[in-house]
């Protein structure tokens, strides 16, 4: 039986949400069972905000994870939330460029990406979400690379068709990115 | 219609699920955290030849349900636990009347204003009738973004059938929670054979009244008896989900969103060797009793689960009180929990981890 859970944190605005019902989607599209749930801060705007995608052969029970197996951490207040909960077996996607090294748990698996700057590079700052969940798939192999490109066409909108060729070279970088 | 799966809320099948049925009216206040399923139907119900209506007020919204329903129009609300305070004039006047309807509480957290998040407290409210004069509504519990679908489907149906109101109980995580959704024709589309009582416009026929007041003597005995005859033959349509019950000596009783939570809890057991089994009931008015009572005959032990301080608790004593008690793990409403938490109570009822 195929089984993932991930929880993906940042700031409002980092596209977190995007990126778990990217994920959620392709592993729709793959034949899987997939479940995305959103969990806003109630505070405020440009607060955290977090999501809990489960990918799996079988039928989904629990939506809701409070040990994931994954996770992808984008801003600081997100990494001292959810390190803790970090399975023991589990791999964090951590975001370098906007998180100090020392502020990770060494007995923690960690894939320390700078999500950010690679982002930069791109000529696409805004798609440090799509370098991340990259790296992700890499570390976890949850579904192939392909079909997670292959759902940008049904997750990003009609508006931004156009930067999905964009899209998907971020997802290879993160995916090719040898930390 | 699509035989494509596609990643939608709860909330939004619910409302795709009105149109594929054939609703023709939704009228509705917004309240978080079931607001897209107004936001959908605002768009999807006008192009389908629907009326779409915001309501000044859920006491507005309930009002018009009644009219439409007695014109024999299929006719839906939504809200939450809140609007659902303040509809139950109308829905009390709906069951007294005979008059069809589907109203959707994704419900939250209370009392009062409470919270928005994940709360099983209105159970009561929505079995016990909610309102006066003892009147009861059907109450579907779905646990899946699918079951929101099939089951609002399936709920027009029901309201024609028994000429009553419908309610369909989720909540924030059921409502809010995106799955894989195939959308599709209703499957067995029953024919609503309202032509014989609904008031459409009299033109040559004899007039027609749609009335809950029975003054003349013994006629108020009459109609409730009518009613509960009713609601004994609504048990024609119980649904329940069993999973790994047959041989468990512990058989996990949970609805809803806390019913798919359970199952992974359930699983869990499982694996580490506990015959655990879980009992899901679909419907919660009427209720499985009956099914509950078999297991019970069978010497089974039983742990109720719900996001309340013990609601459902009572119809799973009623039902089993012959043979046995129930347990109970209650979660407060306002938090998550996940399947680790709910198998600590499993277990401990196991006689802890092997």
């Amino acid at each position: 039986m195929a089984y993932h859970n991930v929880i993906m944190a940042g700031f409002g605005g980092q596209g977190v949400m995007l990126i778990g019902n990217l994920l959620a989607q392709a592993g729709m599209e793959e034949g899987l069972n997939a479940t995305f749930i959103p969990v806003y801060g109630v505070e405020m705007r440009g607060g955290t905000a977090n999501c809990t995608v489960v990918v799996s052969s079988d039928p989904v029970g629990s939506p809701i994870i409070k040990r994931p197996l994954a996770t992808i951490i984008m801003n600081l207040p997100s990494l001292e939330k959810f390190q803790p909960r970090l399975h023991p077996d589990g791999v964090q996607i951590v975001n370098a460029s906007l998180i100090e090294k020392s502020n990770l748990d060494p007995a923690k698996k960690t894939v320390f990406i700078p999500a950010n700057d690679m982002a930069n590079e791109l000529g696409a700052p805004k798609l440090a979400n799509m370098v991340a969940l990259g790296a992700y798939i890499k570390a976890t192999g949850c579904l192939p690379i392909e079909a997670v490109e292959r759902a940008l066409n049904h997750t990003i909108s009609s508006h931004y068709a156009h930067l999905i060729p964009l899209n998907a070279k971020a997802l290879q970088a993160g995916y090719s990115f040898k930390g | 219609m699509s035989d494509e799966r596609i990643l939608i809320k709860g909330n939004e099948a619910v409302a795709y699920a009105a149109v594929s049925a054939g609703c023709k009216c939704f009228f509705g206040y917004p309240i978080t955290p079931q607001n897209e399923i107004p936001e959908v139907l605002s768009k999807i119900l006008p192009e389908s030849g629907g009326e779409f209506v915001q309501a000044e007020s859920e006491v507005g919204s309930a009002n018009m349900l009644l009219g439409a329903g007695a014109c024999g129009v299929r006719a839906m609300t939504s809200t939450s636990g809140p609007g659902i305070d303040l509809m139950q004039e109308g829905i009390s006047y709906m069951i007294g009347s005979q008059i069809p309807a589907v109203i959707v509480n994704m419900s939250r957290g209370g009392p009062g204003l409470g919270s928005i998040d994940a709360s099983q407290a209105d159970y009561f409210q929505a079995t016990r009738g909610g309102s006066h004069g003892a009147g009861r509504t059907f109450v579907f519990a779905p646990s899946t973004c699918q079951e929101c679908y099939d089951m609002v489907q399936d709920a027009f149906d029901i309201a024609f059938k028994y000429r009553t109101p419908v309610l369909v109980l989720g909540d924030a995580i059921i409502g809010q929670l995106k799955e894989p959704v195939l959308r599709h024709a209703p499957r067995n589309k029953q024919d609503d054979k309202a032509e014989g009582w609904r008031v459409e416009g009299m033109g040559d026929r004899a007039p027609r009244l749609l009335k809950s007041v029975y003054l003349e003597d013994g006629a108020l005995a009459a109609r409730n008896e009518m009613l509960e005859a009713k609601y004994k033959a609504m048990r024609a349509d119980i649904r329940v989900e069993t999973i790994d019950t047959e041989d468990a000596d512990l058989v996990v009783v949970a609805f809803g969103s806390m019913g798919r939570i359970a199952r992974s809890a359930v699983q869990l057991a499982r694996e580490a060797g506990h015959k655990v089994g879980l009992f899901r009931p679909q419907t919660l008015f009427p209720f499985p009793s009956e099914q509950l009572e078999e297991l019970a005959k069978q010497g089974k032990r039983f742990l109720v689960i719900e996001q309340n301080a013990g609601q459902m608790l009572d119809d799973v004593r009623l039902a089993i009180r012959h043979y046995a008690d129930a347990d109970f793990f209650g979660v407060m409403p306002g938090i998550f929990v996940d399947a680790e938490e709910l198998l600590t109570p499993i277990l401990e009822r196991m006689g802890g981890a092997k």
